[in-house]
């Protein structure tokens, strides 16, 4: 004999489960649904703003898309992973985006070293990894899958190279590099071997020293002791910082040299003053009159409440990138585009064919219209853009020069 | 020779700070045998102490010696206090287990401190407020001293030699030189030897902490982790000086800078932190009770 409770919880089912007979009908004809793409990157630790840069540039691409209504009526998610400015640490957070979020594209990370540890996890799987800002060339070679939007460091060394010999009038270098860091050791050789076998300059010493280290004065004495005109300094902002005041302290005057691993707020507010007269490449310049460039700015601007970096534009453009593509695979192909809904993720073999055709799609993008510059892959599916030197005057950055490939 | 007088400079003025930190380590050791591996994250907090204090005080708008005294002062203050609380409630309730049950205690207390750092200061470096005008003095031959690298000289020396006299001159300072002898015998004589212990843990983490202050005017970055290397260098420096011995700790500090800069000037900067282990291993093998120490044979 039936219960009035039995009955009661028969009443109640029963709409609910003809609701959902609608609901898995509806899906059929592709509306709604997620996708779910992981950005990785250095939330905490000694390079953060790299990470928040990243995370936040990802962030408002994605946002605009979803409110636009998503791609074909799916919205965006984005699952957020912290590598404490890690290599290790990024292997982990891109396992975890890969097999416990089963996202279908990475986004990050920024610096080379961690990119490196990453892109062979994202290549095995077959997981789509656009990394916004890593230029040491190692990072795409590591898979077809791999991409970036940023120019790789033979062109950024050979650009600093340039301008020092060319525009500054040098013939006499230092160098000062990070030798834990392969972007830093990359960017180094290349600043090098432009410098000394094209511009006919010489290098009048090279001195290293490690990520975390607190003093650089045994080095700077040593760099001191033979003249340079200028002393290039390929680190991070953290030690580029503490290295301009204890350069200033030592009395050297000759201008530090960089390049985009500079780019952070913190840069000013470590180094200060020591850092007037100082010259870095970067991918765009915040003076820029690119309407592009200066509607993204005040986009960001008034969602975040502060002023986007280079980091921050790659990385809404390294977003927007996989949502182009993303938009054109659901044009061209909307089986394909329906199995990397995020509800479809058990059908892993689906899912990984799709993948395949995404990237294909990405691969092939002509003039991509980013804010940092148009986007064109080569062969390693690195994007030809131009480089803008930065020059540090009275505490504010200013656009120096603008150096084609 | 230029290049040399300047590498010099260099090194004084990180031995100087390794000889402050080195004091604390082998003050503690000479009283319980204990090796105080939480003496570097101590550093490290009296460096955040540093910078709360000069936020709050708004030095780097308008700097005076005045507030960079005060500074100092409130960074000693509350790294006393902290190394209080840490024996108090860390190594008092162990200090009659056994040694390594201690010196586990010790690595746990480090690792409390560093990542407890992280949750609350967040593991970002931040930029400590110049608490003094940085001005560069020419000594002549291209050789340059900053101010702050002959107030972190002064000021070490100044705290070593109010630390010697405290040691030798005071009955506190004499209760500690008897409990370090022996610490039953100085129980037996009525030596409140608790108190002394809570005495010598504020002494030496007030010193870290001035250590922390004054290498924040070298390398105003600061982070939750920058007291580790330096923290195991100056334990090195206390070994190499005679653990246990207050001017073998100063001498052991100031080989440790030397040794360091110079590596880094003349050799390369790969091996900045291999020579303070290259040291440690060679005082181990040739002298194990270190320069200044005495050999004392060890009853089994």
């Amino acid at each position: 004999m039936r219960s009035k409770l039995d009955r009661i919880v028969v009443a109640l089912a029963l709409p609910l489960f003809l609701a959902g007979l609608v609901a898995t009908g509806g899906c059929g004809e592709s509306k709604g649904g997620t996708i779910k793409v992981g950005v990785y990157g250095s939330l905490t630790g000694t390079t953060a703003t790299f990470g928040q840069s990243t995370e936040n540039g990802a962030r408002l691409a994605i946002e605009e898309i979803n409110a636009a209504g998503g791609i074909g009526g799916k919205q965006l998610v984005m699952v957020s992973e912290d590598d404490q400015s890690k290599a290790e640490e990024a292997a982990t957070a891109v396992q975890k985006l890969i097999n416990q979020d089963r996202v279908i594209a990475l986004i990050g990370e920024v610096a080379s070293s961690r990119s490196l540890a990453a892109a062979p996890i994202a290549q095995d799987a077959g997981v789509i990894m656009i990394s916004p800002s890593s230029t040491n060339p190692e990072v795409t070679k590591k898979g077809n899958f791999i991409f970036r939007t940023c120019f790789i460091d033979p062109f950024q060394g050979t650009v600093m190279a340039k301008f020092a010999a060319q525009n500054l009038g040098f013939k006499r270098v230092a160098v000062l590099k990070d030798v834990k860091n392969d972007y830093s050791v990359g960017l180094a050789k290349f600043f090098t071997e432009e410098f000394v076998d094209r511009q006919g300059g010489s290098i009048t010493g090279e001195q290293a020293y490690s990520e975390g280290d607190a003093d650089f004065r045994s080095q700077l004495t040593a760099l001191k002791a033979n003249n340079p005109e200028a002393i290039f300094v390929p680190g991070y902002y953290t030690e580029v910082g503490s290295i301009a005041i204890q350069a200033k302290e030592l009395g050297i005057n000759a201008p530090l040299l960089g390049g985009d691993g500079w780019v952070s707020d913190q840069l000013l507010k470590i180094g200060g003053a020591a850092l007037n007269g100082a010259y870095y490449s970067n991918h765009f310049a915040l003076d820029s009159p690119d309407t592009t460039l200066q509607n993204f700015l005040a986009r960001y601007k008034t969602k975040y409440g502060a002023q986007s970096d280079a980091i921050g534009g790659l990385a809404y453009d390294a977003t927007n990138l996989l949502i182009d593509g993303l938009k054109r695979l659901h044009t061209s192909d909307p089986a394909a585009f329906e199995a990397l809904d995020a509800a479809k993720a058990d059908d892993a073999a689906a899912q990984k064919a799709a993948r395949a055709k995404l990237r294909d799609l990405i691969n092939g993008v002509q003039a991509f219209p980013g804010v940092t510059g148009a986007i064109t892959f080569d062969a390693d599916r690195n994007p030809v853009k131009p480089a803008v030197v930065i020059k540090i005057e009275d505490g504010v950055e200013k656009f120096a020069a603008s150096i084609a490939p | 020779m230029q290049e040399f007088l300047q590498q010099l400079v260099n090194g004084i003025t990180w031995g100087s700070v390794y000889a402050l930190i080195a004091l604390g380590y082998t003050m503690v050791y000479g009283i319980l045998r204990l090796i105080n591996f939480a003496h570097g994250d101590v550093f490290m907090l009296g460096a955040f102490f540093a910078y709360y204090a000069a936020t709050k005080l708004d030095v780097a708008m308008n700097p005076s010696p005045g507030k960079a005294i005060l500074v100092l002062l409130i960074s000693m203050v509350g790294a006393g206090i902290v190394g209080f609380l840490i024996e108090r409630f860390a190594y008092r309730p162990v200090r009659n287990s056994s040694r390594l049950t201690a010196l586990i205690t010790a690595i746990g207390v480090s690792l409390l401190l560093q990542n407890g750092g992280i949750l609350v200061f967040g593991s970002a470096p931040k930029p400590l407020p110049a608490i003094i005008r940085v001005q560069n003095i020419d000594l002549g031959g291209g050789v340059t001293v900053t101010n702050a690298q002959l107030i972190i000289i002064a000021v070490s020396l100044i705290l070593m030699a109010v630390l010697r006299w405290f040691v030798l001159s005071t009955r506190t300072g004499k209760a500690m030189r008897a409990v370090s002898f022996n610490r039953d015998a100085a129980i037996l004589m009525g030596i409140p030897t608790d108190k002394i212990i809570s005495v010598t843990f504020v002494l030496g983490a007030a010193l870290a902490a001035a250590a922390g202050v004054l290498v924040g005017l070298l390398n105003p970055t600061i982070s939750p982790l920058m007291g580790i290397m330096p923290g195991l260098k100056a334990f090195v420096a206390a070994v190499v000086g005679g653990i246990g011995n207050i001017p073998g700790a100063v001498l052991g500090g100031l080989i440790m800078g030397l040794a360091e800069v110079m590596v880094v000037g003349y050799v390369s900067s790969t091996y900045r932190d291999a020579i303070a282990f290259v040291l440690l291993i060679a005082i181990l093998l040739f002298r194990p009770s270190g320069l200044l120490g005495k050999n004392q044979a060890e009853k089994v």
